[in-house]
This record gives C-alpha cells, structure tokens and sequence, in this order.
C-alpha cells in the first residue's frame, strides 16, 4: 500500500510542470510543423497546401540569403570568440594583477540586453558623429568613414562584431571553469618531463578541455541560430536584406506580410538545422549519465 | 605575492596586451556614458573628443519622462519577477522527482526538457502567439509569463535535477522513516540544501528574462504594457536622431541587471557553468 502511494509521488511532482511544458513548448512544436504545410494569414483558419512553402522557400532570393548570413555568423562565431574566450581563460587562469577587473570587463557586454548592445553601437556605427568613423576620420585614415550599418558588403560583419563582443565573456566563464576541473599534476608532469608551454598547451590541457569545448561549440551554433534581437534592432535586415538572417526574415515574413505558413516553414528549417546539435548536446548529457 | 607573475619579459607583454583589449572591450559602455551627459549638438559641432560644452542630465530626463522608460522599467519588473519565480517553483517540483524517483518515463522526460531548453524561439513563435490569443492572454502581462515560465522550464530543471542528485540520499530515507510526506521533503530538506544551485539559476534567469526582446514583440501590443527592451524600439524609432537620449535610456535600461550582476556575480557565473563541467 505504501509503496503503491509512493509510485504516484514523482508523477503528482511533475504534473503541473509537464502539463505546462506540454501545453506550451512541445505541443507549439508540433503545431509549427503542421502550419509550415498551410497557407495561412493569421486570421482565417490554416488551409493545407501540402510542400508548397518549402518550394517556394528555396526559390526566394531573400532565403537563401539569409541562410547564407546564417553561415557566416556560425562560422565566426565557433572561432573567434572562442579562440579569444580561451586565450584570456588561459591567461586570467593565473593569479594575476587587477584579474577581477579585467574578468569583469569581458563579462559585463553578456549582462546588457542584446537590445541595449545593438543601441550602443549602432551610435558608435553612426556615419556622422559615431565614434568609430570619427577616430578613422580625424587620424586621416581614410577619408570618408564607411556606412558600417548602410554599406552592403560590410553591414552584416557590423553585427557579427557586436555579437561577438557580447560573446567572448561567456566563453571565457566556461573554459575558465574547465580549467579549473583540471588537475595540476598533469600539467606540472608535464613540466617536469621538459614539455614547453605551448606543448603542454596542445598535448595536454587543450585535450582535457574537450567536453567544454564541445559544449561552447554547441551554444556557439544554437546562439548563431537564435541571432534576431541584434538585427532587428540594428537594421531590421537591410539594407536591401543584406543583413537579413533566418530568425529576421521569419518574423517579417508572419508578422509583418502575414504570411504566417510560409513563416512556420522558415522555422521548420531552422529546427532541423539546430537539431543535428541539440542532438550532440543531448549525447554529452547522455553520456554524463552513464558515470552514475 | 601576485607581482611574482611578471617574471619573464614574455608575461610583460601579454600583460600590456591584456590591458590594451580590457580598455577596447570598455570603449562602447565607456562612450554611451560619455554621450548621454552631453547634447547632440555639442558632440555634432565639437566631435567626440572635445570637452564637452557643459554636463547635463536631460537626456535621462528626457529619456526617463517623453520617452516613457518610467512605463516600461516597472513592467519589466512586473513580468520577469512572477515568471522567475513560477518557473523556479515549477522546476524544482519537477526536478525533485526526476532526480529523487525511479519510475517508467523518467529519463525521456528528462532528456525533453533538456532538449527543449535548446530550440530556436520560432519553432514555438505563431502557435505560442496562437495560443496566448485564444487563452484572451493577448496583449496582457499574463501572456508573456506564461511562455517565460514554460521556456525556462527546460533550463532550471536540467540544472536543479543534476544538483539535486548530489544531495546524500541517506537525508532522504532518514526522514522517510520518520514519516515525514515528500511534500514535506521537498520543502523542508530538499528546497534548503538546493539553495546555492536556485540562487545561481535565479541570477541568471532574472537577466535572461528581463533582457527579452523577441517574445515582448509579439505577444504584447500596447504601448503601455510593453518591458524595457521593446521600450528602447520604440523610444529609438521616436527620437531617430537625437542619439543622446537613445544612448541614456539604453544605459537606464540596463542598471537593474547591472547591479543584480555586480552584487550576485558570484552566482552569475556558477550559473552559467553548472552545466558545462561536472
């Protein structure tokens, strides 16, 4: 009888968070699913339409485009943050003078909203009294500043710059703890054996850094994925879509042309394209349980 | 004792270079200080290097009252504080039992909420916008809390289920036998020792939370309703150029999760690395 009761127990602890979690995140999921095959204006009721969307999709120019954007700020976004987030771990690892302020300083652009970044520095953009431009201008460097935010070739970088302002902190939080989860011997054996510091670096830590490298790699392309506020607030996408990327182009598309079956299916794309790395993440989480 | 460190000249100069992209990595929040006591002329006429003609605060006035962040810096209070709360006590229901419980499901469930906490907020965007319509949660605080709370389920029962299973379970069974309920457990011996883990999840959520932008816009209208983040939209679309008081209301925006940060930075960061090593 006692033991009958306390078979209900963990699932009466679950209900309410299961049922809300149901109600809005996996049942959305599907849902979403089922409108990328519909044509739909957000007021009438979803009519089915089958693939069409997505053969309409990969013909739009604007599409591609922002899958292309997509990929640049993936590819920037695993290198240069983390090279940067593990060099300064690597560095600030040690006791070092003033360590506090200098970590402060990494970590304080993830505390500001992506909103109130992409205000910052759309001012230090600004063509006509940003900062940038006037340093580049009064030391004669060039001429005539760039539009940084108005020039099509630059203007996506503009924003990837921003973002990985915000970024290199986060990184450097977690390859700091890695290395602190390492243990010294190895790295003084190391030493004692005569390996110089940049092979004690390749050979040994970087290898014990794995899963944190594994990890920040993961949240590098989820975030990439994820990229909108900045855009949105920086430049909406433009000019001519030139710094469109998925999540951008997904909103405009059902909330502003209310095209919302043919917005589900730009979110449809982007789910497969997070899904191969929510499924590595899940593989390390799996094989963490597997040491109890 | 820490001036040992420049014992090479090598340590010098990776010193310089640190303080070199410390100070470049201040300039932006540097700059928008120094921008939002000056006005816009002022910087236009003398550029950026000048001194500045005179110190104001209107823009924060400006920004504070025509602006309306008096509006939308108490909202975001009023919609992040319940959200974090719900799902920290949802959570810790739900981790609880995956932690502390063998039963049919339990991993399955785990690894959904795992996953969940990972997906792209459009996956979820028109049926959440769907839903919050037809619940009449359209355009009311209600609305934006509810999807907090359910998004940041993922999160905190991922990392609050992981602690929780570090707590000796020889507490557990020896308030069993005294006949204590599990809800009694949960409250009494589970909840207390899981603080260091909810303080540092709370930290953390409270800047996540509070810093949305996407799910302010398109589950929320009015003006009046809207947290701090649209605010900003909206106060850059009405003060185009007038760059001073766009910069002093991003900067007024940004205070309560700056001093949450610098007051509770130690939980900050053992938030963001719970889940990253063991």
């Amino acid at each position: 009888m006692l033991s009958k009761r306390r078979n209900l127990v963990p699932y009466l602890f679950l209900l309410i968070p299961v049922i809300v979690y149901l109600i809005w995140i996996i049942g959305p999921m599907m849902y979403t699913f089922y409108l990328s095959l519909t044509d739909w204006n957000g007021l009438v009721t979803p009519s089915f339409i089958g693939l069409e969307n997505f053969e309409r999709l990969f013909r739009d120019k604007v599409f591609v485009l922002s899958l292309i954007n997509n990929l640049k700020w993936l590819l920037a976004f695993t290198t240069i943050p983390v090279v940067l987030g593990l060099g300064l771990a690597m560095v600030l690892n040690q006791a070092i003078p003033g360590e506090k302020i200098f970590k402060m300083s990494f970590y304080m652009p993830m505390v500001l909203a992506t909103v109130v970044s992409g205000l910052i520095w759309g001012w230090l953009y600004h063509p006509r009294g940003g900062l940038i431009n006037f340093i580049l201008e009064t030391t004669h460097i060039v001429e005539k500043g760039p539009g940084w935010l108005s020039d099509r070739d630059i203007v996506l970088w503009s924003i990837i710059i921003v973002a990985i302002w915000r970024q290199v902190g986060y990184v450097m939080v977690l390859y700091l703890a890695g290395l602190k989860s390492i243990n010294p011997q190895l790295i003084e054996a190391a030493h004692i054996d005569g390996a110089s510091y940049w092979r004690t670096f390749w050979s040994v830590i970087l290898p014990l850094l794995a899963p944190v490298t594994t990890i920040v790699m993961v949240i590098s392309v989820i975030d990439s994925l994820r990229a909108f506020d900045l855009v949105s607030i920086m430049t909406r996408g433009g000019p001519a879509n030139a710094s469109s990327v998925l999540a951008n182009f997904m909103y405009i598309e059902s909330f502003n042309n209310y095209k919302m079956g043919y917005g589900a299916a730009i979110a449809v794309v982007m789910f497969f394209l997070s899904l191969a790395f929510i499924l590595v993440y899940l593989w390390r989480v799996m094989q963490d349980e597997m040491e109890y | 004792m820490k001036s040992g460190y420049f014992k090479s000249p090598w340590r010098v100069i990776v010193y310089i270079a640190l303080i070199l992209s410390t100070f470049l990595w201040l300039v932006p929040i540097l700059t928008a200080l120094i921008t939002s006591v000056r006005t816009f002329d002022d910087i236009l006429v003398n550029g950026f290097m000048s001194l500045p003609e005179k110190i104001t605060f209107v823009n924060f006035i400006t920004a504070w009252e025509r602006g309306g962040l008096k509006h939308y810096l108490p909202n975001s209070f009023i919609i992040t504080l319940p959200s974090l709360f719900l799902t920290l006590l949802l959570s810790s229901f739900g981790a609880y039992a995956l932690a502390r419980f063998k039963f049919k499901g339990n991993r399955l469930l785990f690894y959904t909420f795992v996953g969940g906490m990972l997906l792209p907020f459009q996956v979820l965007m028109l049926p959440v916008f769907r839903l919050t319509d037809r619940l009449g949660l359209y355009d009311t605080y209600w609305g934006l809390i509810g999807i907090h709370t359910a998004f940041q389920l993922g999160f905190c029962t991922f990392m609050l289920r992981n602690y929780m299973r570090t707590v000796p379970g020889e507490i557990i069974e020896a308030a069993r036998m005294d006949g204590s309920s599990e809800l009694r457990i949960w409250a009494q011996i589970m909840l207390p020792l899981t603080m260091p883990a909810i303080a540092a999840i709370a930290t953390l959520e409270f800047t996540w939370i509070f810093n949305d932008y996407l799910w302010a816009i398109v589950l929320l209208r009015s003006d009046s309703l809207k947290p701090i983040t649209a605010g900003l939209a909206t106060l850059q679309g009405q003060f185009v150029t007038d760059w001073p008081v766009i910069v002093a209301g991003a900067l007024m925006g940004t205070v309560p999760t700056l001093l949450a940060f610098l007051f509770l930075q130690r939980y900050f960061i053992e938030g963001l690395t719970l889940g990253s090593t063991k």
